[in-house]
């Protein structure tokens, strides 16, 4: 039956070389290689839950009056976008469990990929030959980036009307083209324009999912004909691959890890409530509430425009760079700017220009290790600063204060972490060598005891 | 002999009408239970709030009941609402008068606290203590009315927020009347709300919310505290997070 199967397709598509040699795959057998694998399953609930809710949401800014099934919004002004959002939510079945599932499933997605970005960069995987692999998955970072943001603002609540008017005075600090470019894709003055919610929408639910697949596409393809990387150890070198075969070994287990993904993201999107919108209520410019905050993929954003003492540059009336640029566009600008650029400088200051497939343990590579490190200490407390006021509230920590230890922190903590982490990577090396050490003295003296 | 006892009798009358009589613009109280509460104003409040509640402006070397420095606002004229507020909710009396007044614990009996706001009321008139009527009100008209005045300190879902130099308090714990004094007093930073900036009937709309708020319809599982992102962000890297990296440890070890 599957033989009549396999030859009716092999006639028409000729493609058993290279299903023969997919099933053939070897997979490295490290936990850390399955990061990326998450994200990918992730992305897939998010396309099947995003399609269901485009079932139900109108991306209209046309002005309503609310006679839903809740009752505190009864008789409210706002707009169809929002008044679908929470129509979907309460009324449509599963509409809920949907919306949450995508909700926690694009905070999920986002997390696997700076998990697994972290791997790679610990670990030298973006060294030749995979730079290129590298830099489309820091730009499938980026774009999901993006995407989630434009999910946050489709929906037109009070948070999303928030986070909107924030992005607007990013795009206005922007040094001479600010004003150009938000009028270009605001149309007008915040709220924006109806054109703009258009925008927004074929950008969330076509253009951005289009890319950020097409990239995964090609990540994809480049990690298969380039191979995986491997740890090094045993019987595997830089020329001899160990690992599992994709059949029988791996693609079970792929599977098995795709479905508890699936069980995960759904299980929270049925039992842990997540952006309860009729809450918050419908966005009106004049509107706001206190401790607005955005997914916590864009918290290190909301923390670097805290933390940036209030200066502008200006040249006598004229306000060359208003304050929102420093956080809200430079801060991300040197941190995405410094992650691509990262293989050339390393390759610039270690003149490392060969092959590699082995990775390096982060212990044996102590600068790149310790830097690494640092830079991450840095994005964290930045990201740490832009829940302040939730941690004012919650603990009653005074909120100028911690503004002021952080400010100090940045400076002072990355060069800490650099020096320990430093120090951490030469005593597990050393404690290696001494078990070594140890090890040869034990087998020599089993020898010489044998021997008499 | 029946006369001079008429005659007394009728002084005596006419001396407790004078006493319960409200004073007006008197330092002086008349009324038994204002008697009281003066002798505890004397002793916990008047360090602050100044003789007879003239309070004390300018910063004041006045030390009085534990040390405390004397540095108040006059109490003439804010009525019994203000007074019920604030020694209802513990706001009263202040150990140090630079910190804001935070809800804790009550330190005067209801009786005494009856005797005080007796007292205070009887400085100067002012408005008494409101009795809301929340039933009355709207709940889509509370949503709206507190989005637009007040969801901008207190959150959207009266969570509690930060403004700088104070706190914007959770609402949770406000009873009815609570809340109705509050927005006519304006305590601490928050704004006055008059009559004709809110009415009573708004009022009662807005405490409508409030005491919805308190357990909104939460569908979609566990809240995490209608608070938004900061608490799904930590469920999503904690529960999620641990749990996918779990998985991934166990699927990717080879059998022994």
């Amino acid at each position: 039956m599957i033989r009549a199967i396999a030859r009716v397709l092999e006639e028409r598509t000729h493609a058993a070389p290279f299903g023969l040699k997919a099933l053939r795959y070897l997979f490295p057998d490290h936990w850390s290689f399955l990061l990326g694998e998450v994200a990918l399953y992730t992305f897939i609930v998010l396309v099947g839950t995003g399609t269901y809710l485009a079932l139900f949401f109108h991306p209209s800014t046309a002005q309503v009056v609310y006679h839903g099934s809740y009752a505190p919004l009864d008789g409210m002004q706002m707009t169809e976008a929002y008044r679908s959002t929470v129509h979907l939510s309460l009324d449509v079945r599963a509409g809920l469990l949907m919306r949450q599932t995508h909700h926690w499933a694009a905070d999920v997605f986002v997390a696997a990929i700076a998990v697994h970005l972290m791997r790679i960069v610990f670990t030298g995987a973006f060294r030749k030959p995979r730079e290129l692999t590298y830099y489309v998955g820091l730009t499938i970072l980026g774009l999901a980036l993006l995407e989630g943001y434009l999910g946050y603002s489709l929906v037109d609540d009070l948070l999303s009307g928030m986070g909107l008017a924030i992005g607007y005075g990013v795009a206005l600090s922007l040094p001479f083209i600010g004003a150009n470019v938000a009028q270009l894709i605001w149309g007008g003055p915040v709220p924006g324009t109806a054109d703009f919610w258009s925008r927004m929408y074929i950008t969330h639910v076509f253009l951005l999912p289009l890319a950020i697949a097409t990239l995964i596409a090609i990540h994809l393809a480049l990690v298969a004909s380039l191979h995986h990387t491997q740890f090094g150890g045993g019987r595997r070198s830089e020329r001899r691959l160990v690992g599992l075969p994709a059949l029988p070994s791996y693609a079970p287990r792929s599977l098995a890890l795709m479905f508890t993904v699936f069980a995960v993201l759904f299980l929270l999107g049925g039992l842990v409530q997540i952006n309860p919108i009729w809450l918050w209520g419908p966005y009106h410019v004049a509107d706001g509430t206190n401790g607005a905050q955005p997914d916590w993929y864009l918290g290190w954003l909301i923390g670097a425009l805290r933390l940036m003492p209030a200066f502008d540059v200006t040249i006598l009336d004229y306000t060359v760079i208003p304050n929102p640029f420093w956080g809200g566009a430079l801060f991300p600008s040197v941190v995405f700017g410094t992650l691509y650029a990262w293989p050339s400088i390393e390759r610039r200051f270690s003149g490392d220009r060969v092959r590699h497939n082995l990775l390096d343990r982060p212990r044996d590579v102590r600068w790149r290790t310790a830097t690494a490190a640092a830079f991450l200490s840095w994005v964290l407390l930045i990201f740490m600063a832009g829940s302040a006021d939730r941690a004012y509230i919650l603990f009653g920590w005074s909120y100028e204060t911690q503004l002021q230890i952080y400010r100090v922190l940045v400076f002072v903590l990355p060069p800490v972490v650099f020096w320990l982490t430093l120090k951490i990577c030469d005593e597990l090396r050393r404690n290696e060598e001494v078990e070594r050490h140890r090890h040869e003295a034990e087998d020599e003296a089993r020898a010489a005891a044998n021997r008499v | 002999m029946r006369r001079a006892a008429l005659v007394l009798l009728a002084a005596a009358a006419l001396f407790v009408a004078l006493t319960a009589a409200p004073a007006r613009g008197d330092s002086t109280p008349r009324s038994a239970l204002a008697g009281r509460g003066a002798e505890l104003y004397a002793e916990n409040c008047s360090s602050c709030h100044g003789i007879a509640g003239a309070g004390i402006g300018a910063p004041s070397t006045v030390h009085g009941v534990g040390d405390v420095a004397g540095f108040g606002p006059s109490l003439r004229g804010v009525g019994a609402l203000a007074a019920d507020f604030y020694l209802r909710t513990g706001y009263m009396p202040l150990r140090n008068p630079s910190v804001q007044p935070r809800r804790s614990k009550v330190e005067f009996s209801p009786d005494q606290i009856r005797a005080l706001v007796a007292y205070v009321a009887s400085l100067a008139p002012g408005p008494g203590i409101p009795t809301p009527h929340p039933a009355r009100g709207s709940l889509s008209e509370g949503m709206s009315l507190f989005v637009q005045n007040c969801a901008g300190c207190h959150q959207a879902a009266a969570a509690g927020g930060y403004v700088p130099d104070a706190v914007a308090p959770p609402l949770g714990p406000n009873s009815p009347r609570d809340i109705a004094e509050a927005v006519r007093i304006g305590p601490n930073l928050m704004p006055r709300f008059s009559q004709s900036r809110l009415t009573d009937a708004q009022l009662d709309s807005l405490i409508a919310y409030l005491l919805y708020a308190r357990h909104p319809d939460d569908r979609g599982g566990v809240a995490l505290g209608h608070v938004g992102p900061v608490p799904e962000g930590l469920v999503a890297w904690l529960v999620a997070g641990v749990v996918l990296v779990g998985v991934c440890i166990t699927i990717a070890r080879r059998p022994a």
